[in-house]
């Protein structure tokens, strides 16, 4: 599951893999054109839209292909560096840097690209921006106050508009496409001639085919995490899923046994698993069984994993969800933890007993009912607290 | 010789995608350039003025946030890249020429005037609103960052509203 790094690529490789993107990146920069102001300028006097080509038909391309490795659990998405939003500098930096874009002729990364093709003012731009940096740098306590102001964090823009996933990349494929016929339209007019590189229909209409196919996609892959969470909540869809149970007492005494093979995935909250909790078990909330973390918990092969939580419905929700997303070996406490405290942590012999059997299993919990509380507090000693050591988000931006 | 066509902008827009997409797979986090800029700029500072970067607010903030030596960062690796890169393309594309590009209605000194002064504002605003036109705006339409994306709005909505003053610079 990506991001792969820092787990299947070191954090030293990474640099090595930088270098690489680097090159793609500058080597497609330049033969698209961005190593000559001319044409990047052209965007905002309507005599040239490569920009507006190239970026867009980039940026739509990327967040398909993201919501395409969301939906098929290929990508942890909350690793992944969203830009944090702070309102106010965003849109006056963006202001200042859209001026620096018309004065200059470039903006950082096609300043490079053209600067390694020996164009003189693309050098001096990039002077330029060192000049740029260093006075923010020195002048930073007179800006930090618009810098630090509106902290939004970090959210995704369908999140903030209110709409989903899908409708939101919908639209903006279909802005894209729309801009695409356009701006072919402003340029010809402008030139006074048409561009005998987008004269052709044919383009667009495969263009817009494969926009409208791409579109669709986004419809039929909605986010797949919110559409399971959606799913487990209906009780029916509960109820006839197969699951397959774990009684108290066999949990019991597989944890005397000390079972190599146990898992115990807790569902209940932070506060609840650090008061008390059984040994071999791992903590985390419904909505972490889809990130990397639990990822490489649940698939650690042989490991037979037992969901519990206070009540056996709420256990199920997260089996469901582990098998549905296709980890093997799940089962689920037969009534809960409730019913487990009931059978062997505070189990009382009842008076009478029918049966041979059941007089073996009153004698074998009234054990259980010693035994256990040791590990527990065994296990509370090596461990200090529920809370596992978690994946941080990548860090990047500019 | 005569310089090749450049490629079609859906094609290379396409390509620039993928690669936008492999780097969020591989590594978590998209593309960028003026990230560069500013690591090779607390570099300069702290070996010029060691004394200074230390106590002074914003190298201090920046050593907080990154340890070891500014240049071993990750972008300053994918812009050497770049370099790299472009470099290749304009190799293959007989590109390859020193010229000081501009208008010939201006003089070069107006040229070299303005693309300093503009790379000085670039430089400026993409501190101010973290990240440029390659991380801010392109990364952070493909992991659709609101942030991002407002960004990318305030520069090309910049750029638009500013172009007619300008405009003698260009056509």
């Amino acid at each position: 599951m990506g991001p792969l790094v820092p787990e299947v690529i070191g954090n030293e490789l990474n640099f090595v893999v930088a270098l690489f993107v680097g090159i793609a990146f500058g080597f497609i920069l330049e033969q698209a054109g961005f190593s000559t102001s001319k044409k990047l300028v052209g965007l905002f006097y309507g005599y040239d839209f490569t920009v507006l080509r190239v970026f867009f038909t980039a940026g739509v391309t990327a967040m398909i292909g993201v919501v395409a490795l969301n939906h098929f659990g290929l990508i942890d998405i909350s690793l992944v560096y969203v830009n944090p939003t702070f309102l106010w500098s965003a849109l006056v930096g963006g202001l200042i840097m859209g001026l620096g874009f018309v004065v200059g002729g470039y903006c950082p990364g096609t300043s490079v690209c053209a600067a390694a093709i020996g164009k003189i003012d693309a050098m001096i731009f990039v002077g330029g921006s060192f000049l740029g940096v260093l006075v923010f740098a020195e002048g930073y306590p007179l800006f930090e106050g618009l810098y630090k102001a509106a902290n939004w964090g970090s959210p995704r823009i369908f999140e903030t508009l209110g709409m989903s996933q899908s409708l939101f990349a919908f639209l903006l494929t279909a802005i894209a496409v729309g801009a695409f016929w356009a701006v072919t339209l402003i340029e010809n007019k402008v030139n006074g001639k048409p561009n005998p590189e987008f004269s052709s229909k044919k383009l667009y209409y495969g263009l817009t085919a494969i926009a409208l196919v791409i579109g669709l996609a986004a419809f039929v892959m909605p986010d797949r995490k919110e559409a399971m969470l959606n799913q487990v909540k209906d009780k029916n869809y509960i109820a006839n899923y197969p699951v397959k149970m774990i009684t108290s007492d066999e949990l019991a005494f597989r944890l005397i046994d000390d079972d190599k093979d146990l898992q115990l995935i807790d569902l209940r909250s932070p506060k609840e698993f650090d008061a008390m909790s059984l040994p071999k078990s791992n903590r985390f909330g419904l909505e972490n069984i889809f990130e990397k973390d639990v990822h490489n918990i649940l698939s650690i092969k042989h490991k037979r994993n037992i969901f519990l939580a206070n009540d056996e419905a709420a256990a199920m929700k997260g089996a469901i969800l582990a098998k549905e997303l296709g980890y093997e070996n799940v089962s689920v406490l037969k009534g809960g933890l409730d019913q487990f405290k009931t059978d062997i942590l505070n189990f009382t012999m009842p008076s009478q007993t029918a049966g041979r059997s059941q007089a073996d299993t009153f004698r074998f919990r009234t054990k259980a009912k010693e035994l256990i509380p040791i590990l527990i507090q065994q296990n509370k000693l090596t461990k200090n607290s529920g809370e596992q050591k978690k994946s941080k988000r990548v860090v990047g931006g500019c | 010789m005569n310089s090749t066509k450049y490629m079609n902008p859906y094609l290379a827009g396409f390509f620039l995608g993928l690669i936008l997409l492999v780097t969020i797979y591989i590594t978590g986090r998209g593309l960028g350039a003026s990230g560069a800029v500013k690591s090779a700029v607390v570099a300069t500072v702290e070996t010029v003025a060691p004394v200074h970067t230390s106590n002074t607010k914003f190298y201090k903030e920046y050593g907080e946030e990154h340890t070891g030596n500014p240049l071993k960062n990750w972008l300053v690796f994918e812009v050497i890249g770049v370099v790299i890169g472009a470099f290749i393309s304009g190799l293959i594309s007989n590109r390859l020429k020193f010229t000081l590009e501009h208008s010939p209605k201006i003089k070069s000194k107006i040229r070299i005037f303005g693309a300093l002064i503009g790379g000085a504002l670039f430089g400026f605003g993409a501190q101010l609103g973290r990240g440029c036109t390659s991380g801010a705006a392109l990364s952070g339409m493909a992991v659709l960052s609101f942030g991002g994306i407002i960004t990318m709005l305030a520069i090309f909505g910049g750029a638009y509203a500013f172009a007619y003053f300008f405009r003698k610079l260009w056509l």
